[in-house]
């Protein structure tokens, strides 16, 4: 190959690395369930296009035992976000919603054998998605109600594009109000802000699939509200 | 076994083996010191090299011996250039303008001036990476340094020094630019372009990594930041690094003008290539206004670590832009600077080449890159979908 002597090197997936685990690598080059799921009966999607961190998560579910049939997942992000979403669904699959919504973070970043303290956050985010899941999944079956648990939970779920910080810790949402099927939130964020759409939109996507009318009211950073 | 096709050569490259060998040659045979205007034989022998070092490093450039420093590498160099003007009482009027696609080692320093006292002006930039010269022009009025670099790290703009020099020497402004990633590659000439000081290194052409050099015109006072035993002419004490000086001037001496013809037209043959990649667009200039060796492109859709650790796996070496890989979680600031959004960072792809580069690396990286953006995109909820 022309290339100077010396620069052949044993398989890089093996022995020595030091960041990302053996087992990080191998679900990140083979990832499990990958791809979208047509039939699903929910869908949850968390990140931010911004943030360099979004993952889809598609699962089919049998009403009468609750049990997760399948589970899929798209991602875009780094090694950390394609493996811990493959590790989620590999141990969220045949499990029952219950039993699923015990699956912690730390479950997941353990059973890849660890991960960099800076990727840590990729494990959350994917059990965040797995959480935003069932809970839809519920308030669609009429099995718990659309209440502002359920609205914090899928906020959750949504990214500040700039800091990374998802809106409901870097309290960016100022005020949720639940009122039947009618969800008002507000942020303190101004409309004209250039992160406006992008969060209007990734809040709209987080709502996806639920019987909701969305109301966002961009409050700008004083907290007065735009209207 | 994997066939390793590098192409990370912006980042660092392997050492010439015949650089190697007289590297070596000093470590462990001729392993004395320079002594001062005399000493005894070991020392002699140091000093012989190293000052015939310091001819070679500064005949590349169009300086005199006696103008060129050795340093630990750019960032040092960087580092003098910028302290050196700003901690010396000499200079009154305390501030600072510099680009905002820098080299972190010239960003952070010069941002860092503030702490002092210092204003500090950042010139914006255009969608190719060049600097804006109208707001250049402006900020020249009651400035004591400026501070822009020849080609940018990532994307390979190479600015327009000659002018900007000129525009300096005009209004007696002091001129610095890095030239890490352009020295020994592309044409420097330090009165041609007016330059007042330049930062050069090894580690990018082949030499040794931990040795560099600072040009510092003649007449030009700077305030040392390592002192000790009056070294390089006071401006840097402590023994200095023999066998990677020596080292370093037989990496410069081995570049050739040549070089950067056939790299550049490599360079081309990648990003066509790369371009071919549907929904893929390249960051920074096309042609002569490039840098000979650096090739940007960023992929939609997809992100950068993930598409560096999959292109590793087939035995692509190359670099990304995206926030994911850099240690801070922050994407580019040079593709943020061109106007670039932070999707555009995450997807970006860095290639650099080297002299030792051939044709054959060049197509099979470009298919490796177009292999594991389909894979990754196979997968990405942001894809199109093609049924």
């Amino acid at each position: 190959m022309g290339v100077v002597d010396g620069l052949s090197r044993p398989d890089a997936s093996l022995e020595r690395r030091i960041g990302y685990s053996k087992k990080v690598i191998e679900h990140f080059m083979n990832p499990r369930n990958v791809g979208r799921l047509e039939d699903a009966d929910v869908t949850a999607k968390v990140g931010s296009v911004a943030c360099g961190d979004l993952i889809k998560l598609y699962l089919k579910v049998d009403e009468k035992t609750e049990r997760i049939e399948k589970i899929t997942f798209e991602s875009y992000g780094c090694a950390a976000n394609i493996a811990t979403s493959s590790m989620l669904t590999e141990l969220a699959k045949g499990k029952t919603l219950e039993e699923a919504r015990k699956i912690a973070f730390k479950d997941i970043a353990d059973e890849l054998g660890g991960l960099p303290r800076i990727k840590m956050h990729c494990a959350v985010l994917s059990k965040t998605g797995l959480d935003a899941a069932i809970s839809k999944y519920y308030a669609m079956k009429g099995k718990a109600k659309i209440d502002d648990t359920l609205v914090k939970l899928l906020l959750r779920g949504v990214l500040d594009p700039i800091t990374g910080v998802d809106i409901i810790s870097s309290k960016t949402t100022d005020s949720i109000s639940v009122q039947d099927h009618e969800v008002a939130i507000g942020l303190r964020v101004d409309e004209k802000s250039p992160i406006a759409k992008e969060l209007e939109n990734d809040i709209r996507e987080a709502f996806e699939g639920l019987p909701v009318t969305l109301k966002i009211v961009f409050k700008g950073n004083s907290g007065d509200s735009n209207k | 076994m994997v066939q390793m096709i590098y192409l990370d050569n912006a980042e660092t490259t392997p050492v010439d083996p015949e650089v190697a060998k007289i590297v070596l040659e000093y470590m462990v045979e001729k392993f004395g010191l320079p002594g001062g205007e005399f000493g005894h034989s070991l020392q002699e022998e140091a000093t012989e090299a190293v000052e015939k070092a310091r001819e070679v490093i500064a005949a590349k450039i169009g300086a005199k011996p006696s103008e060129i420093v050795f340093t630990s590498g750019a960032t040092e160099s960087n580092n003098l250039a910028i302290k050196g003007v700003a901690y010396h009482p000499l200079y009154r009027k305390r501030r600072v303008v510099t680009s905002a696609i820098e080299h972190k080692s010239v960003l952070d320093t010069v941002l860092n001036l503030r702490r002092l006292g210092y204003r500090v002006e950042v010139i914006p930039v255009d969608s190719e990476g060049f600097v804006k010269m109208d707001r250049l022009e402006a900020s020249l009025e009651g400035a004591t340094l400026v501070s822009i670099q020849h080609a940018n790290q990532e994307i390979g703009t190479l600015q327009e020094i000659k002018v900007i020099g000129e525009l300096c020497r005009e209004r007696g402004v002091l001129f610095h630019t890095d030239a890490a990633q352009s020295f020994a590659k592309e044409q420097v000439d330090v009165e041609a372009m007016n330059i007042d000081l330049l930062s050069m290194t090894s580690h990018l052409i082949r030499g040794p990594k931990g040795v560099g050099a600072l040009y510092v015109r003649e007449g030009i006072e700077l305030q040392p930041l390592i002192e000790g035993d009056g070294r390089e002419r006071g401006l840097r004490a402590g023994g200095q690094n023999v066998p990677a000086i020596v080292g370093f001037a037989e990496a410069v001496k081995r570049a050739s003008p040549e070089d950067a013809v056939r790299i550049r037209r490599l360079r081309d043959r990648l990003i066509d290539k790369l371009l071919q990649i549907e929904d893929s667009k390249l960051n920074g200039p096309m042609g002569e206004k490039r840098v000979c060796h650096i090739v940007n492109v960023t992929f939609r859709y997809v992100e950068g670590e993930a598409l560096l650790l999959q292109a590793e796996m087939q035995g692509l070496v190359c670099n990304t832009g995206s926030a994911c890989y850099s240690q801070r979680l922050e994407p580019s600031h040079v593709i943020t600077a061109i106007g670039g959004t932070h999707e555009d960072a995450h997807g970006s792809m860095r290639l650099s080449l080297s002299r030792m580069t051939t044709q054959e690396e060049v197509d099979a990286a470009a298919e490796i890159l177009a292999n594991v953006v389909a894979k990754l995109r196979s997968f990405s909820p942001l894809a199109k979908r093609r049924m």
